[in-house]
């Protein structure tokens, strides 16, 4: 028989390997940071890097900057890019996996519910047609990519309540929501005269952190950050949804307001980083099943640890997206799916225990 | 704790499913369903749980309406334990166990969260699992696992939903000794769906026979499981002995198929009209 105190060590040595799991992410991230930010098709390395961001984060210290050059490329070109990615990989990774954990469904992602395909259709028309919902100051296509994701939610939302609010109602009215916005989005550019403004949009559907500012950071990330707090304080009735509703009940828990919280947390942080990159798939849907195999499904470890996955797989991919055939580059999704792809198979044949659905 | 039903009622979209319940369940007693399918016994548990939503002081815990308390207070004095409980991703069976002590928590877990885990994991006999993945478990030991889980959030009235339909002999047994000493030693009242009316005798203190949405019968093992009781709610013939262990053994007297596809059962006269 196994002791009441064996059970707590083993409990907590399973603590520690999960703590661990996290810590290596996020080292590997930082790693990946150093490596980002020392490579590109312009000249200054590492050491330059380091310099120029220990001189601006540590004005006191009243540090030698290096040369004006090195400061353009590293400051205005490169860390906000880095930044950037991190941002987005972070907030589109921590938004699957609070969903795919309250609807209990290892697919989800924003394309799946509607979102993405929104924020696409948002985008097209503020390009196609130049006009936009919402637009605060220069962000005409940023903000109607934001307004229509919103509007997405809330017809996925609506439309879900009319059945009681069930994760297979959500599911499938995030689907029809999709497939809507999609079908508006193809109109658009079928009947769009202008070439130009076609190719546009077929390039902001794409995705990138080529347009990534510290204007735009600032606007996003404390969002971001706010959203994925209040995610992980969601963590034990994530959990718990992941054994049924009518448990859920059971257990003190309202599987509704829980969905509710969490459809609109997903949706505040997809919607304001896609708005700013372009659609960016793949990472959302991925990068929480990588954290899963790494530490289980337990969201007070899980979601921190997507988080950092998210992060890390996004900014190596916008990496070799920038490098492999500079001085031009490749766009970001195209990358996540190629270097992702044979990662996750690679970790879903060589585990032995089965981590979704 | 004191467990009131008065004049439930419930029903799905148009169809009723239970129809002017009125039971009272005391300290410590524990009390099987028994009844078709159909006859509405999960369906009870889920009002009595409020995972389905009746009227106004239709349950009552030691007098006070259930409807008034929050789910995180009612969680704390009523634990639930489903049919079977599957998760999608994959939990340890430690991790599910703990799920029950989610209505003491907020976020970070006491020690004396750990500890109850570990003692229900015990109590169970289940402490070599603990580390184990839920979905890799037997059904058997499924069952206990979520058994713990509802013994953790400490409840003085626990709902078993069929809790022994899918486990071998052993297993059966087991279960409901546990559940025995749980309403003998810790004075927990234990209500349980049963198809198995043989089990249902030898364990309850009552049996509740529900018919179509109705109480038919109420009472001690042997004033329920009467061959005519039998016969008007399955339309079954049964032979009921006594069995050596002094309770009611029910034999169904069917051997041939045609004989049970040709089984009708009388419709209930409704002689309640309001």
């Amino acid at each position: 028989m196994t002791t009441k105190s064996e059970l707590k060590k083993l409990y907590n040595k399973g603590k520690k390997r999960k703590f661990l799991a996290i810590f290596s992410v996020f080292i590997a991230l930082i790693i990946t940071v150093l490596v980002s930010v020392s490579l590109g098709a312009a000249s200054p390395g590492l050491a330059e890097a380091i310099r120029v961001i220990a001189s601006r984060v540590l004005p006191f210290l009243h540090l030698d900057p290096g040369s004006s050059f090195d400061q353009t490329i590293i400051w205005t070109i490169r860390l906000p890019r880095i930044v950037l990615g991190i941002i987005a990989g972070a907030g589109l990774a921590a938004a699957g996996v609070t969903m795919q954990g309250v609807l209990r469904n290892p697919l989800v992602s924003s394309y799946v519910l509607g979102v993405s395909s929104a924020a696409g259709f948002g985008a097209a028309l503020a390009i196609v047609l130049g006009v936009s919902i919402l637009s605060f100051g220069g962000y005409l296509v940023i903000g109607n990519a934001f307004i229509f994701c919103l509007i997405a939610m809330v017809l996925v939302f609506s439309i879900a309540r009319l059945r009681g609010m069930t994760s297979e109602t959500v599911i499938l009215a995030g689907v029809a929501v999709g497939f809507l916005f999609s079908a508006l989005l193809s109109l658009i550019q079928y009947v769009s005269k202008s070439t130009q403004a076609v190719n546009a949009v077929v390039f902001w559907l794409m995705g990138g952190l080529y347009t990534a500012t510290w204007e735009s950071i600032l606007i996003c990330s404390p969002i971001v950050a706010v959203v994925m707090v209040i995610m992980v304080l969601q963590s034990w009735n994530i959990n718990i949804m992941s054994m049924g509703e009518d448990v859920a009940i059971s257990l003190g828990v309202n599987p509704r307001r829980v969905l509710t919280i969490t459809m609109l947390l997903e949706t505040i942080a997809t919607a304001s980083i896609i708005s700013f990159t372009g659609i960016i798939g793949f990472v959302d849907l991925i990068a929480p099943h990588i954290a899963r195999m790494l530490l289980g499904s337990d969201h007070r470890y899980l979601i921190p640890c997507s988080v950092g996955v998210g992060a890390f797989m996004l900014l190596t991919s916008d990496t070799v997206a920038r490098l492999i055939i500079a001085p031009t580059e490749l766009p970001v999704g195209v990358v996540t799916s190629l270097l992702g792809v044979p990662f996750f198979l690679y970790l879903l044949i060589s585990k032995k225990r089965r981590s979704f659905g | 704790m004191k467990l009131t039903i008065n004049k439930l009622s419930f029903n799905y979209a148009a169809t009723p499913v239970l129809k002017d319940i009125e039971l009272e369940v005391g300290l410590g007693e524990m009390l099987s369903i028994v009844g078709p399918n159909g006859s509405g016994k999960s369906t009870l548990l889920k009002c009595i749980n409020r995972i389905l939503k009746t009227k106004q002081n239709t349950v009552l815990i030691d007098g006070k309406d259930a409807s008034k308390l929050n789910l995180k207070e009612l969680s704390k004095l009523m634990g639930y334990v489903p049919q079977t409980s599957r998760s999608t991703f994959p939990f340890t069976v430690f991790d599910v166990v703990l799920m029950g002590r989610k209505p003491y928590i907020h976020w970070s877990l006491s020690e004396r969260d750990n500890e109850i885990v570990a003692e229900m994991l015990d109590f169970l006999g289940i402490g070599k699992l603990a580390m184990r993945h839920y979905d890799e478990l037997s059904g058997g030991e499924q069952q206990k696992v979520i058994i713990a889980r509802a013994l953790a959030q400490q409840p003085q009235i626990l709902l078993l939903d069929e809790p022994t339909s899918s486990l071998d002999i052993k297993h059966q047994l087991e279960i409901l000794c546990i559940l025995k000493s749980l309403s003998k030693t810790n004075h927990c009242s234990i209500i349980l769906a049963m198809h198995d009316l043989n089990l249902a005798s030898r364990f309850s203190d009552r049996i509740l026979m529900l018919k179509q949405g109705c109480i038919f019968a109420v009472g001690p093992p042997d004033a329920v499981l009467t061959e005519e009781n039998i016969e008007s709610v399955y339309g079954i013939k049964a032979h009921v002995t006594n069995s050596v262990l002094g309770r009611p053994q029910v034999t169904p007297l069917i051997s041939d198929l045609n004989e049970v596809r040709n089984v009708k059962i009388q419709p209930e006269i409704e002689t309640k009209q309001r």
